[in-house]
């Protein structure tokens, strides 16, 4: 009897629900690929085009063009700039009316955690669309777009980093018979403070690279060569304005991140 | 009596006030130096219609375009954008693998990892709009330049986290199946992929929901999907279209969002 127990091997857990899933996933991915025409056959097809195309706009680089290029991109630098100077303010009280641990009243939290929601899906360039037809043309529509997307994006960070901090110091403050305005200023805002600030910087980085496309819209800034010389077929101009604005987001993006990697 | 029980209050200390000083005036000059570039030309005479149409727009949305089921209609527009979404994110998912073995130092060693990340960070910064244009001059406009922009951009931040999964991988499981007469074939399969895939799978979701969104731009510039139309609408002025749009969307992402979120909280 015993011998029969230890010898007998418990069964395999089904695999059905895992064979399934995997059938359900990929019958999705190949529906989709289908739908949207995707074909593996048609790029090896065209790979050629590819080689012109990369040949016409970089080799070689147009350096003698980016003289021309220098303003917009400094305007799109502005642009960022000011988007997340802005959204970063304006996140500050959101993300204080959306932390659970700081407004303690449900309907508060969850009517704003909606509307920042929703700021957050709509995409930068619409956005930025949305203001070139109210403000007309150039770098003030954009700048209002990504003062809002930024201004979505640091309230979610930083909500989420208000309700995960140390609440220990929020009650030791009550305890010593401080009220809301002292339990935010030294509770809450010491703690969060330094990851505020960096999710800023993070907003600044995203800007720089929405800001240099926005201009397609005609939102400002250095994206809107992209349209003119696009329709000009002039692609050994995109090609340096690729470069020089690839050049300044890896640079900015360096010095932020460097930033953001002390402050945490 | 009292003084034996309170200290005096430490100093606060004074190294950190230069620095403040300097950080703060670099800031409030970067500020002031951006608000130089804001050029307000005052808000348009036609400010005011365009908001009131705007309002319009969105409080009573054109129906008949949501409920249109053929090739032009709004639910066609959506479903060509998911699709566009889930095929790019697939792509990348596939193209990123190689990418981040070359960034994992517990693969490739130091040197040639550093190589493999800088590719990724080049990859990451290059903005997918611009990735789309370039694809649409190769396979020409429509929903595979949009994949393959969303495909390729996406490797730098799929390779990047896909990379930091590998190297924070427990290698004794690899060294278990070695020292078991295992073959790197087995290591593979047994050791090294049951303990990236959840990670894997939940990363390359991640990247779905931000795909998503993206995919919701692409078309502004002829790469597939509802951009196309939104643009459209928005330069013609089409309130009631832009509004339904705008709505259709909202709803779309954020229920991929809610859906997206609760599959990778089970996977990790």
């Amino acid at each position: 009897m015993e011998q029969e127990l230890l010898t007998r091997i418990p069964p395999k857990p089904s695999k059905i629900k895992f064979y399934l899933t995997i059938i359900l996933v990929f019958g999705i991915i190949l529906s989709s690929a289908l739908f949207s025409g995707f074909s593996i056959m048609d790029i090896i097809r065209n790979l050629k085009y590819a080689f012109r195309l990369i040949d016409s706009m970089f080799f070689p680089p147009r350096w003698d063009y980016a003289d021309n290029v220098i303003k917009p991109l400094l305007e799109t630098v502005q642009m960022a700039i000011l988007g997340s100077f802005f959204g970063a303010i304006l996140a500050f009280p959101a993300a204080l009316l959306a932390a659970s641990n700081f407004i303690k009243i449900k309907w508060v939290n969850n009517v704003t955690r909606i509307m920042l929601n929703f700021f957050r899906t709509i995409p930068a360039l619409v956005l930025a669309a949305l203001f070139v037809a109210v403000f007309g043309l150039g770098s003030f529509s954009g700048i209002v777009a990504l003062t809002i997307f930024s201004f979505g994006l640091i309230s979610k960070m930083t909500y989420e980093s208000i309700e995960a901090i140390d609440y220990g110091q929020v009650e030791a403050v009550i305890s010593l018979g401080g009220n809301r305005l002292n339990v935010f200023r030294y509770a809450i805002l010491p703690q969060v403070l330094p990851q505020y600030i960096s999710y800023t910087l993070y907003a600044f980085e995203v800007n720089v690279r929405a800001a240099a496309v926005l201009g397609y819209v005609g939102a400002g800034g250095i994206g809107q060569y992209y349209e003119i010389f696009l329709n000009m077929r002039r692609f050994d101009f995109v090609g340096i304005i690729v470069l020089i604005s690839f050049l300044a987001v890896l640079i900015i993006d360096f010095v932020s991140s460097s930033i953001r990697r002390r402050l945490v | 009596m009292m003084t034996t029980y309170s200290k005096p209050i430490p100093k606060k200390p004074a190294a950190g006030t230069i620095r403040k000083t300097i950080v703060f005036i670099v800031v409030v000059a970067l500020i002031s130096w951006g608000l130089e570039g804001l050029n307000f030309n005052g808000i348009m005479p036609s400010a005011q219609g365009t908001l009131n149409g705007m309002w319009k727009g969105i409080i009573n949305p054109d129906t008949a375009y949501l409920l249109n089921l053929t090739v032009d209609g709004l639910p066609y527009a959506v479903l060509e954008t998911i699709a566009i979404a889930i095929s790019g994110t697939f792509v990348s998912g596939i193209l990123a693998i190689p990418f981040a073995l070359l960034a994992s130092q517990n693969i490739v060693g130091k040197r040639v990892s550093k190589i493999g990340k800088f590719i990724i960070t080049m990859i990451r910064t290059f903005p997918e709009l611009i990735l789309a244009l370039i694809f649409i001059g190769i396979v020409g406009p429509g929903a595979p330049a949009g994949i393959l922009a969303l495909g390729v951009h996406s490797i730098g931040m799929l390779g990047k986290l896909y990379s930091e999964s590998i190297e924070s991988m427990d290698i004794g499981v690899k060294e278990a199946l070695l020292s078991c007469g295992g073959n790197n074939m087995e290591v593979l399969f047994r050791a090294v992929i049951p303990q990236v895939a959840p990670e894997f799978l939940s990363y390359t979701l991640f990247r779905f929901e931000i795909n998503m969104r993206a995919a919701t731009t692409l078309g502004l510039v002829g790469a597939g999907g509802i951009g196309a139309s939104l643009i459209f609408a928005i330069r013609g002025r089409f309130w009631e279209r832009v509004g339904i749009i705008i709505i259709v969307l909202v709803v779309t992402v954020t229920i991929i969002d809610i859906l997206s979120s609760r599959i990778r909280k089970k996977l990790v």
